[in-house]
C-alpha cells in the first residue's frame, strides 16, 4: 500500500528521468562505438577506432593539458577557498551563516557574465591595465588576456565558492574544546593547526578540490572565452566534434574517457568523505 | 574550530577574498552605468545602454524566449520533484540506483547531457526548438526541486499524517489539506532555485535549441555578444540579469532557511 | 594555613553587558580537592577557563606559587584542563592522545613512551592503547582524558564537569576513584560542577557560585550545615522553609525533623500526602498548617519500621530550634 503509493507518486519523474537522462547517455556511450559516416552523421559498424583517436598523441597532449590546467585550478581554489572558510568558521558563531551567504552569493550571478566580467579586466586596455597605468607603468599593456593563467583565473573565480562551502563544514563542526586541548597540552596555534585542525579537515579540502578539478576539465565556456581558443581543453574539444567537425562517435568517445576520469575522482571523494564521517583520517606521523 | 584564532588576520583574509569575488562584477555593474560605453573612460552615470537593452530586438526575443523555458520548466519540475520527493521519503528503504538516479542530473557535467540529449534527438528525429530545451531543463530543474523539498521532508512529523487520516480524511485531501502547505515554503523555495538555474543555464540550451535564431535564449545571446564584438549594451544586460538571479536566491534564502544552498 | 599555592585576587570578566565573574577572591592550598559549585550561567566555567588560560581576565590576578600567570597563554601554563566533552583527538590513537602533550614538551622518546606506558597502567587501558577514541566506552574515555592531562605534571589540574556525560551509576563510582586519584598523584584538582551530590562527595572544600559571585566557600559540611543565605541552603541539599513573617523564613533540613517525637521545641500536627521509599531512607511528604507547601521529612528505613507509617495517615513532628536557621527571604532570581 506504502510502496504502491509511493511508486504512482515517482512515477512521473523517473519516467522523464529515464527517457531523457538515462536513454540518451546510454546512447552517447553506444555512439563511442560507430564509425563515422562519410559526411559525418553516423554508419552502424562496431569499432573501437575512435577510443583509441582518443590516446592518440594529438588528443592525449590535450587531455594533459586539461588535466594540468583543472588541476592548478583546484589547487589555487583550494588554497584560497580553505583559508577563506577557516576565516569563517573563526568568527563568532551569529556572523556565521550572513558571512557564507555573502561569499556564495556571486556564484549564482550568470557564469558568462562572470567570466565576462574577467574579459572587462584582463582586457588589453582594461582596468588592470589602467590601474598600472595610474601607477606609473609606462609600457607595453601586458597581454593578460587569452593566456592560461587567465583561464586558471576564471576557472578558479567561478568554483572559489564550492570550495568555501565543502570545507567550511567540516571546520564548523569541529569541536572548539579539541584545538583548546591542544594549545592546552602545551602546543602553539601553529601546531595545533598542522596537527589536529587541518588532518580533521582534509577529507572536505579533498573533496572541494576534486569537485573544482571536475568542473574544471569538462568545462568549455572559460577556455572559449579567456582563453581566445588558443586553448584547447576537453570540452572544447567535445563541442567541436558535436558542432563543428560533425564527427559525433569521436565526440562520444571523448566524453565517455572524460565521464569516466570524473566518476572515478567523485567515487575517491565519496570515499574520503565517508572516512571522514567515521572520524579516523590518516593519522599524522607520532612525534 | 579555534576559538582563539588571530581576529584582524581573519578580517583580512576575509576582506580579501570578498574582494576577489566583489570586484569583477561589481566593475561590470558600475560600467552599465558608464556614458561612453567605453571601459576605459568614464564620462559619466547614465541609462542609456539600459535604453538600448529596450530596442533591441534580437535582446527582447532571447528574453522572452528565456522567461518561456524558465515559467514552463519550473512548473512541470516543481510538480514533478515534490511528488518525486513524497514517493521517495515515504519508501522505508531505499536503493542505491534510486539515489543516484535523482542525484545524477544534479552533478552530471552539463557537457555530457547536452550532447546527449543532443544526438537523443537528432536520432529520434525530434525537431529541436524551445520545446526541448523545455524538456532537457526539467531533468536538471526536477532533482533540485526534490533535493530541497526532500530537505524539509526530513524533519517532517508524518504523525500528522496519521493524524489526519485517523481523523477521517483521504489521502488526498490529507495531501491536500495537511502535507502540501507544511511544505509550500520548501516547494515555492526549490520552484525559485529551479528557476535561477533554468534562466542561467547556457550549454544545454545551446546544445538543444536547434538551428535558427528563433529559439535563442538570453544566455546563448549574452554568449553569441561576448564572443562575436561587444558592445556596451551588454554590461547592461549583465547587471540586469545579475540583479534578477540575486534577488530571485535571496528570496529562496528567506523562504527556506537552511535549506539547500549549494548547487 | 600555609601559603596558598593558587591564589585568584578580585578576578572579573565580562561578555559585552554580561558580568560573567565578579570579584572573585579565592585560595586553594596545594594539593587539595576543590569543587566550584555552581548553576549553569553562575561563571564557573568561564572562572575556570581563565584559570586554564583561554579566557583573558578583565581584571585580577591569577597567582600560582606567587607569580601571576594570568597573561599567560594556555600552552604557557602548568595548569591542565580536562574537558567537558574530553575533547579526545578523534584522529589519533589512545596512546598518541596521551604522549601528546609530553611530545610538546619536545622529551626524549624513550621517556615518552615509558611515562606513557606508566600512564596506562593506572588507568587501566594497556589492552586498548591502540585504538581510537570513537573505540571506546564513556567511562573509557573519561580515563583517556584523564591521564592526557595528569601525565603533565601539571601543578592544578582543572576539571569541567568531568563526570557529566557518564550515567548514574558509573558517576557514582568515579567520584570516589577521582578522589582516590588525586591522593594518589597529589596534584591539586579544582572540579567545576552543577551536582551538589558530587561536590559534597569528592570536595575538600566547596566554593559555591552566584551570578558571577562567590556566594560561600568552605568544607562540604560548613556549606551543608552553615549555608549562609537562603539561596546556599536551597542549593545544597534539600531544604524546608517555613514562612516566620516580615520577610523572614525558617529553614530546616528533612533529617532533622523527627516524627512523633517525644520532647521537641517545635511540634506540628499533619497528614502524609506521599511517600517515597530510597532504599536507606524513607521521604515522606507531610502537609501541615506551616506552610503551603508540603515539609519534607527524611526518616531512616529503621525507624520507619519500628512505627510505619502509610499515605493519609495523621503524624506529630518536632524539631529542635538549634536546628534550624533563619534567612530574610530573597527575589527568586531565574
Amino acid at each position: 500500500m506504502r510502496q504502491a503509493r509511493s511508486l504512482v507518486l515517482m512515477a512521473p519523474a523517473l519516467i522523464w528521468l529515464f527517457a531523457l537522462m538515462v536513454v540518451p547517455c546510454a546512447l552517447v556511450l553506444a555512439l563511442a562505438f560507430f564509425r563515422r559516416g562519410l559526411y559525418g552523421g553516423v554508419e552502424y559498424t562496431l569499432t573501437l577506432e575512435n577510443l583509441a583517436l582518443v590516446f592518440d598523441p594529438l588528443y592525449a597532449g590535450i587531455f594533459l593539458h586539461s588535466v594540468r590546467i583543472a588541476g592548478l585550478a583546484a589547487l589555487i581554489a583550494v588554497g584560497i577557498g580553505y583559508a577563506a572558510a577557516y576565516a569563517i568558521a573563526a568568527m563568532p558563531r551569529r556572523y556565521q551563516p550572513a558571512l557564507l551567504f555573502i561569499v556564495v552569493l556571486p556564484f549564482w550571478s550568470n557564469y558568462l557574465i562572470r567570466t565576462y566580467a574577467w574579459i572587462v579586466l584582463l582586457n588589453r586596455e582594461g582596468l588592470i591595465t589602467q590601474g598600472l597605468r595610474l601607477l606609473g607603468y609606462q609600457g607595453e599593456a601586458p597581454s593578460l588576456l587569452y593566456t592560461e593563467g587567465a583561464v586558471i583565473t576564471g576557472l578558479v573565480y567561478n568554483y572559489l565558492p564550492f570550495v568555501i562551502l565543502a570545507t567550511y563544514a567540516p571546520l564548523a563542526r569541529l569541536n572548539p574544546e579539541i584545538a583548546e586541548a591542544s594549545r592546552d597540552l602545551g602546543a602553539s596555534g601553529w601546531t595545533t593547526f598542522r596537527r589536529i585542525t587541518l588532518p580533521l579537515t582534509l577529507p572536505g579540502m579533498v573533496a572541494g578540490g576534486i569537485f573544482v578539478f571536475v568542473l574544471s576539465i569538462g568545462n568549455f565556456i572559460t577556455p572559449a572565452l579567456l582563453g581566445g581558443g588558443q586553448f584547447q581543453m576537453i570540452g572544447n574539444l567535445v563541442y567541436a566534434q558535436f558542432l563543428t567537425a560533425n564527427d559525433w562517435p569521436f565526440g562520444a568517445a571523448l566524453s565517455m574517457v572524460l565521464i569516466a576520469l570524473m566518476t572515478g575522482l567523485l567515487m575517491l571523494q565519496t570515499l574520503a568523505s565517508n572516512r571522514a564521517r567515521g572520524g579516523a583520517t590518516a593519522e599524522p606521523r607520532d612525534g | 574550530m579555534d576559538r582563539h584564532a588571530n581576529t584582524p588576520l581573519m578580517w583580512g583574509i576575509l576582506a580579501a577574498v570578498v574582494a576577489f569575488l566583489y570586484v569583477p562584477i561589481s566593475v561590470l555593474m558600475a560600467l552599465s552605468f558608464n556614458d561612453s560605453g567605453l571601459p576605459t573612460v568614464w564620462r559619466g552615470i547614465s541609462l542609456r545602454w539600459y535604453g538600448a537593452l529596450w530596442h533591441n530586438a534580437d535582446i527582447l526575443s532571447a528574453a522572452g524566449n528565456t522567461l518561456i523555458v524558465a515559467l514552463i520548466s519550473t512548473a512541470i519540475a516543481t510538480v514533478l520533484g515534490t511528488l518525486l520527493a513524497l514517493g521517495v521519503e515515504q519508501r522505508r528503504r531505499r536503493g542505491r540506483a534510486l539515489e543516484a538516479l535523482i542525484f545524477a542530473p544534479m552533478i552530471i557535467p552539463d557537457i555530457v547531457l547536452a550532447i546527449a540529449l543532443l544526438s537523443f534527438f537528432s536520432l529520434t528525429g525530434v525537431t529541436m526548438g524551445l520545446h526541448t530545451i523545455i524538456m532537457a531543463h526539467v531533468v536538471f530543474n526536477l532533482a533540485f526541486v526534490c533535493a530541497v523539498v526532500r530537505a524539509r521532508l526530513k524533519s517532517f512529523d508524518w504523525s500528522i499524517v496519521e493524524a489526519s487520516s485517523d481523523l477521517g480524511a483521504s489521502g488526498f485531501t490529507t495531501l491536500r489539506r495537511v502535507v502540501l502547505p507544511v511544505l509550500m515554503p520548501a516547494v515555492i523555495s526549490g520552484a525559485l532555485l529551479a528557476f535561477t538555474l533554468s534562466v542561467d543555464e547556457f550549454i544545454i540550451a545551446f546544445f538543444t535549441a536547434g538551428a535558427g535564431r528563433a529559439s535563442t535564449t538570453l544566455p546563448m545571446q549574452i554568449f553569441a555578444m561576448i564572443r562575436f564584438g561587444v558592445t556596451p549594451e551588454i554590461n547592461a544586460l549583465a547587471a540586469l540579469v545579475m540583479a534578477v538571479s540575486l534577488i530571485a536566491l535571496t528570496l529562496a534564502q528567506r523562504l527556506n532557511r537552511g535549506g539547500v544552498t549549494a548547487p | 594555613m600555609k601559603a596558598p599555592l593558587l591564589s585568584l585576587r578580585g578576578l572579573s570578566k565580562r561578555f559585552g553587558r554580561v558580568a560573567a565573574v565578579c570579584d572573585v577572591t579565592l585560595d586553594i592550598a596545594g594539593n587539595e580537592f576543590f569543587a566550584l559549585l555552581g548553576a549553569s550561567g553562575s561563571g564557573k566555567t568561564t572562572l575556570l577557563r581563565m584559570l586554564a588560560g583561554f579566557e583573558m581576565p578583565d581584571a585580577g590576578q591569577i597567582l600560582l606559587d606567587g607569580q601571576d600567570i594570568a597573561s599567560l597563554a594556555p600552552n604557557r601554563r602548568p595548569v591542565n584542563l580536562m574537558f567537558q566533552s574530553y575533547a579526545l583527538f578523534p584522529h589519533m590513537s589512545v596512546r598518541t592522545n596521551i604522549a601528546y602533550g609530553l611530545e610538546m614538551e619536545r622529551r626524549p622518546r624513550a621517556e615518552i613512551a615509558e611515562r606513557v606506558a606508566e600512564m596506562l597502567a593506572v588507568i587501566q587501558l594497556d589492552g586498548l592503547a591502540d585504538g581510537r577514541p570513537d573505540q571506546l566506552s564513556g567511562g573509557q574515555r573519561q580515563r583517556v582524558a584523564l591521564a592526557r592531562a595528569l601525565i603533565k605534571r601539571p601543578r592544578v589540574l582543572l576539571l569541567d564537569e568531568p563526570l557529566g556525560a557518564l550515567d548514574k551509576k558509573l558517576r557514582t563510582a568515579m567520584q570516589l576513584e577521582l578522589k582516590r586519584l588525586q591522593h594518589e598523584v597529589g596534584i591539586t584538582f579544582i572540579v567545576v560542577t552543577h551536582d551538589q551530590d558530587e561536590a559534597l562527595v569528592m570536595a575538600d572544600r566547596i566554593a559555591i557560585m552566584k551570578e558571577g559571585r562567590l556566594l560561600q566557600c568552605g568544607t562540604p559540611h560548613e556549606v551543608y550545615e552553615h549555608p549562609v543565605d537562603r539561596f546556599a541552603a536551597d542549593f545544597i541539599g534539600v531544604m524546608n522553609f517555613i514562612e516566620a513573617g516580615r520577610g523572614r523564613s525558617l529553614a530546616i533540613r528533612p533529617e532533622r525533623i523527627r516524627l512523633f517525637p517525644e520532647t521537641a521545641d517545635t511540634i506540628t500536627e499533619g497528614r502524609v500526602i506521599a511517600r517515597a521509599y530510597h532504599g536507606l531512607d524513607l521521604q515522606l511528604h507531610v502537609q501541615t498548617a506551616l506552610s503551603p507547601r508540603p515539609l519534607r521529612v527524611r526518616v531512616t528505613s529503621d525507624a520507619a519500621d519500628r512505627r510505619p507509617v502509610a499515605e493519609g495517615d495523621s503524624v506529630t513532628l518536632g524539631w529542635n530550634l538549634a536546628d534550624t536557621r533563619m534567612f530574610t527571604d530573597q527575589e527568586e532570581t531565574p
